[in-house]
């Protein structure tokens, strides 16, 4: 029953062949039997799911149901929900009881959604691998003694293991679309402004995207039919009609023009992942798609102008983590610089400190043009290219990632090495267009991803080249095999 | 070695917003700690800024009324600090690219000088809470009812030459804000305050000494006092030889001095950079031009047209439009009389200021009402009761006793015209006093102005002041000169 | 690029972050190695370029000045690690 797609099971919701509840208490055994392995969650919400299991079968009954009626999802520790523990992968958070809903959690509440739990995710998004997690990473469940990649690291291998139908993420740098990747599912980053950021937790919020991840092309279009929309409480919310997304998805490709960036399929990508991609392309091509190579000239500045942006908006969004409101507090402070200093200094992880350091320093009086200002005028020229290339082309196609999933550890001494994972996703974020990363096979059993990039609110191509391509395909299909049911 | 004063303000306007600039909670004086506090002034996590319009809109018209240029494109960025009263680890303000720039304020001053003072910008910003400091021990407690609360910060050139100047400048700034109606203005509420930027210089000199910055100066006079006190301490250290330290201070009212903030705030370091949670703020033309076409009459052009059009002088011009219910009280008054500017005008600042003064009261609170006060100034106009009997009528209009004609009529006061009557109280006086009848009759002419007095004196309490004092003195000196 | 000790401590107190004096070095080492990264951008000329502070060219939407909220200071408080009397509490604030 766990291999259903989340359009497979609103079908049997809706004809009633099972019920929301049963399928939530079957959902709920499967997370706290195999989550004890896999460090998915932060937080299981069995008693919340029931309630609204409930509630979604009265619904179905009294045939006020939506397609997502009654079916089981869990949210990235990120979101705010409400009167649960929200902590944002933190120490700082561990005892932070959100007191309001973030209006992704609310929409999917409205649509008749199931909250299973809070997953797991590197702290305060800052990671690419789940290992900044205070509660420890969340593994990969094609390969434990891996990484699921991060900071969406819980929600993607709790899809991967199939512990949830869908999970939502979010994505800075590269944080719904490499965890996907990585644990072999679907995940799509929206254009900046298409999802509501409003209770979702800020890391850098010029950059912060919500969406969802999914086992298919097809449930992300569902998914996201939901969670996007105008929100007034988010002034960078785009007051602009929601998509039909599903009924884009069977459009056939036929004269559609996919670029190529010559640099992404250069001497950093693994050539185990380059014939893969090549591979995904002459399926495309079948489909009737036509490939064009195309310059993204200034790509190799994205790491570096992200490594400014990202800490500079993160130092002065975390400032609000002062142990005066909520939030860890230390013990017996001595005065109120005692009380701030060691509040944040006890409770936020090295990668969150590194990162408000760096933010910290760019920002500060002397370094703000030479590192702050340049980094914004890179962003431009980024910006500029992928506009430039979008004249061309329709669609932008590379790997996703550089490698498969490493191992725990591998990078962990060395920040650097971590922040070059993100290279060929961090782009998209800076330029606010969407992105989406789908299963295109495996290198040494591990998953890899391919990662299709869109013009602004082009994420309805997006989905119809993936869900074209997913028809052709069955590696979204694969489970690893200790989590298939026997 | 003589000195020399130079004064910048930076005077914060709290906006009369019903909702703060960056969220749906109200901005209501004096609610119970933390009750007006919402999600998004608590900084909570994954909250986030959505701009009032109104915050905007008022900016743009104080802009406007200083003839300053209205930014086609503003950008809110953040000044970034801890401090227990501002929740977000930063200040949502203006920084590089202010909301207005540029404008100018023209101030008077005792010895009736004019001058103009340019304003540099001024941004939008909000408020922060409040640390309270009684009542906890040997702690601090935090109400963050202020925080978001919007203001504009107005910061002028560094022109003023005194304690005057500057008082007269924050005057000005006040009564403009009040005539826009986008502040309440009230300085014990905070509404209104300023720091001031405070240096001396050897006279002649072109550069500008350190500064000390006196911080949250919340009324005229403490102004006044606290420049005068800083200036005065600066000479001392300067004349000693010492140097001025450039710093953050306080003015204390009770020790009428100032002194030296903690040295740790200065060693900060704003790192302000555009807010990535707001966008850019665009103006266009037309929706200026649709905020200009709101403006009231400024006091500037109404002390002009009080001066043209009601033949006031320039004092009383002055004096009327200073206060924007004073000046509208004024004008309702006057209307109701249906003219007689000037008696409106002697009245409103005579008897109804006095009455207000002694009470304790702003001019809304008047028991006499503007329309009552013309009615009374009608009477006096139309010779129904003399502006004697006029201020007793007053003092029974205030104290509940009704409007002028129903107290003229039930205490009968009402003015005796009718000549008969008075030829013969007048003639009762001159015949009750002989002696002073051949005084009068042999001063020469020029004393017997002030004579005459004497018998109107006599003839007024004769008629317990209801005699038409023009009448009386006519038909008195006819009879005692002829 | 090389960053010393005493603007690691600058920084850090600025961020409010308490540092142990053993993690300096370690700190200078990582910060040096990402400056080093993010100096890159430095190879390419952006003279005439104007920044980019947000990925889409649109203007703020403002909000109607309308009174949404109502006193949920009980609710928020919850969280609180000191509250007396509907204040928050932290040590005393000198002036």
């Amino acid at each position: 029953m766990f291999q259903h797609t989340i359009a497979e099971l609103s079908q049997l919701l809706q004809s009633k062949s099972i019920s929301s509840v049963a399928l939530t208490r079957a959902y709920i055994e499967r997370c706290e039997s195999l989550d004890t392995e896999l460090n998915c969650f932060i937080t299981l919400t069995p008693e919340l799911a029931l309630q609204q299991a409930k509630a979604a079968d009265d619904r179905i009954q009294s045939g006020t149901s939506e397609a997502l009626t009654g079916i089981p999802i869990a949210h990235k520790d990120i979101f705010c929900s409400k009167n649960i523990k929200t902590s944002c992968g933190s120490k700082m958070l561990d005892n932070f009881v959100a007191p309001y809903d973030a209006t992704v959690v609310e929409r999917l509440a409205n649509a008749g959604m199931v909250t299973l739990g809070k997953t797991n995710m590197d702290e305060f998004a800052m990671g690419s691998s789940n290992e900044t997690s205070f509660y420890g990473p969340a593994l990969n469940p094609w390969d434990k003694q891996r990484v699921p990649g991060g900071s969406s690291g819980g929600s993607a291998s709790a899809v991967a293991a199939r512990l949830v139908a869908g999970a939502t993420g979010t994505d800075t740098g590269g944080s719904i679309r490499q965890p996907a990747a990585m644990c072999g599912i679907t995940g799509l980053k929206p254009t900046y402004g298409r999802v509501s950021r409003y209770g979702m937790i800020a890391y850098a919020s010029s950059l912060d995207q919500g969406g969802p991840l999914t086992q298919t092309a097809e449930d992300a279009a569902m998914l996201l039919s939901t969670m996007a929309g105008f929100d007034e409480r988010d002034s960078t919310s785009v007051d602009r009609p929601v998509d039909n997304y599903n009924s884009e998805l069977t459009n056939k490709l036929d004269g559609i023009k996919i670029g190529l960036p010559k640099e992404f399929f250069n001497q950093n990508l693994d050539s185990d992942i380059g014939d893969n991609i090549n591979s995904a392309i002459k399926i495309l091509k079948e489909c009737g798609a036509v490939f064009k190579e195309i310059e993204l000239p200034n790509s190799h500045l994205s790491i570096p102008a992200y490594y400014v942006v990202a800490p500079a908006e993160c130092s002065s969004n975390l400032e609000r983590y002062d142990g005066v409101r909520y939030g860890y507090r230390c013990e017996d402070p001595k005065d109120l610089a005692d009380l701030y200093c060691r509040s944040r200094g006890e409770s936020f992880g090295e990668e969150v400190k590194r990162r408000i350091m760096i933010g910290t320093y760019v920002l500060s009086s002397g370094y703000y043009d030479a590192y702050y200002l340049q980094a914004q005028k890179i962003r431009r020229l980024i910006r500029d290219d992928f506009q430039q290339a979008f004249n061309d082309v329709d669609i932008i196609l590379g790997p996703t990632t550089p490698t498969t999933a490493f191992k725990l550890n591998e990078n962990m001494d060395d920040p650097v090495s971590m922040y070059l994972s993100d290279i060929y996703t961090v782009s998209a974020n800076l330029a606010g267009l969407p992105g989406i990363s789908i299963p295109s096979g495996f290198s040494n059993g591990l998953p890899v991803g391919m990662q299709l990039m869109g013009n602004y609110f082009q994420e309805s191509k997006l989905l119809n080249i993936a869900h074209q391509y997913q028809l052709q395909t069955d590696w979204h299909k694969q489970i690893p095999g200790e989590f298939k049911e026997s | 070695m003589s000195w020399e004063t130079v004064i910048g303000l930076e005077i914060h306007v709290q906006l009369a917003t019903k909702s703060k600039i960056f969220s749906g909670a109200a901005t209501a004086y004096g609610a119970d700690a933390n009750t007006q506090a919402c999600a998004v002034d608590l900084g909570l996590p994954g909250v986030l800024p959505v701009i009032n319009e109104e915050a905007i809109r008022s900016a743009v018209k104080f802009g406007l009324a200083i003839d300053a240029q209205i930014a086609p494109h503003s950008v809110f960025a953040r000044k970034n600090y801890f401090y227990p009263d501002l929740p977000k680890g930063y200040q949502i303000s203006q920084f590089e690219l202010p909301i207005v720039s540029g404008g100018t304020v023209e101030i008077q001053l005792q010895d009736g000088i004019k001058k103009t003072i340019n304003v540099t910008r001024a941004h939008l910003e909000e408020d922060a809470g409040k640390s309270v400091h009684e009542g906890f021990g040997n702690l601090t407690g935090i109400d963050l009812n202020r925080a978001g609360t919007p203001l504009i910060e107005i910061v002028s050139e560094p022109e003023m030459c005194s304690a005057e100047e500057a008082v007269a400048y924050m005057k000005k700034i006040h009564t403009l804000v009040r005539y826009l109606e986008i502040s309440d203005g009230n300085m014990q509420e905070g509404s209104f305050r300023c720091d001031a930027n405070v240096s001396i210089r050897a006279s002649g000199e072109t550069s500008l000494g350190t500064r000390a910055e006196i911080k949250n100066i919340n009324s005229f006079r403490f102004v006044e006092q606290a420049i005068n006190h800083e200036v005065e301490r600066q000479i001392d250290i300067l004349e000693e030889g010492g140097k001025v330290v450039q710093e953050t201070r306080l003015y204390d009212p009770d020790k009428n001095e100032t002194r030296s903030m903690r040295s740790k705030e200065e060693a900060n370091d704003y790192r302000y950079f555009p807010d990535p949670d707001l966008l850019p703020v665009e103006l266009s033309r037309d929706e200026i031009d649709a905020i200009r076409t709101q403006l009231p009459e400024l006091p500037d052009a109404r002390r002009s047209r009080f001066i043209k059009e009601l033949a006031l002088s320039e004092y009383d011009s002055e004096s009327l439009t200073a206060n924007k219910e004073i000046a509208d009280y004024f004008e309702s008054a006057l209307s109701a009389a249906g003219g007689e500017a000037k008696l409106c005008s002697n009245w409103v600042m005579g008897e109804l200021s006095a009455a207000l003064n002694r009470e304790n009261k702003e001019i809304s609170e008047s028991p006499v009402s503007a329309n009552m006060l013309g009615q009374l100034v009608l009477r006096i106009k139309d010779n129904t009761i003399s502006n004697n009997i006029a201020k007793q009528v007053f003092e029974a209009m205030w104290n509940g006793e009704g409007d002028a004609d129903g107290i003229i009529e039930a205490r009968g006061l009402k003015q005796l015209t009718d000549s008969g009557e008075i030829e013969k109280l007048v003639d009762d006086v001159i015949s009750d006093n002989p002696e002073q009848v051949e005084q009068f009759r042999n001063s020469p002419e020029e004393k017997r102005g002030k004579l005459i007095g004497f018998f109107v004196g006599q003839v007024m309490k004769k008629s317990r002041g209801k005699a038409n004092p023009q009448q009386v003195n006519q038909l008195l000196s006819e009879k005692l000169n002829g | 690029m090389s960053i010393d000790s005493s603007e690691i401590e600058k920084i850090a107190w600025l961020a409010r972050l308490s540092l142990n004096e053993d993690d300096i070095p370690a700190s200078k080492a990582d910060m040096s190695k990402i400056l080093d990264l993010v100096e890159q951008m430095n190879t390419i000329d952006t003279g005439g370029i104007e920044p980019l502070a947000h990925p889409m060219d649109i203007r703020a939407r403002l909000r109607a000045d309308e009174v949404t909220e109502t006193d949920q200071r009980a609710h928020f408080q919850k969280n609180a690690p000191a509250t007396e009397d509907g204040h928050y509490l932290v040590p005393k604030v000198i002036e």
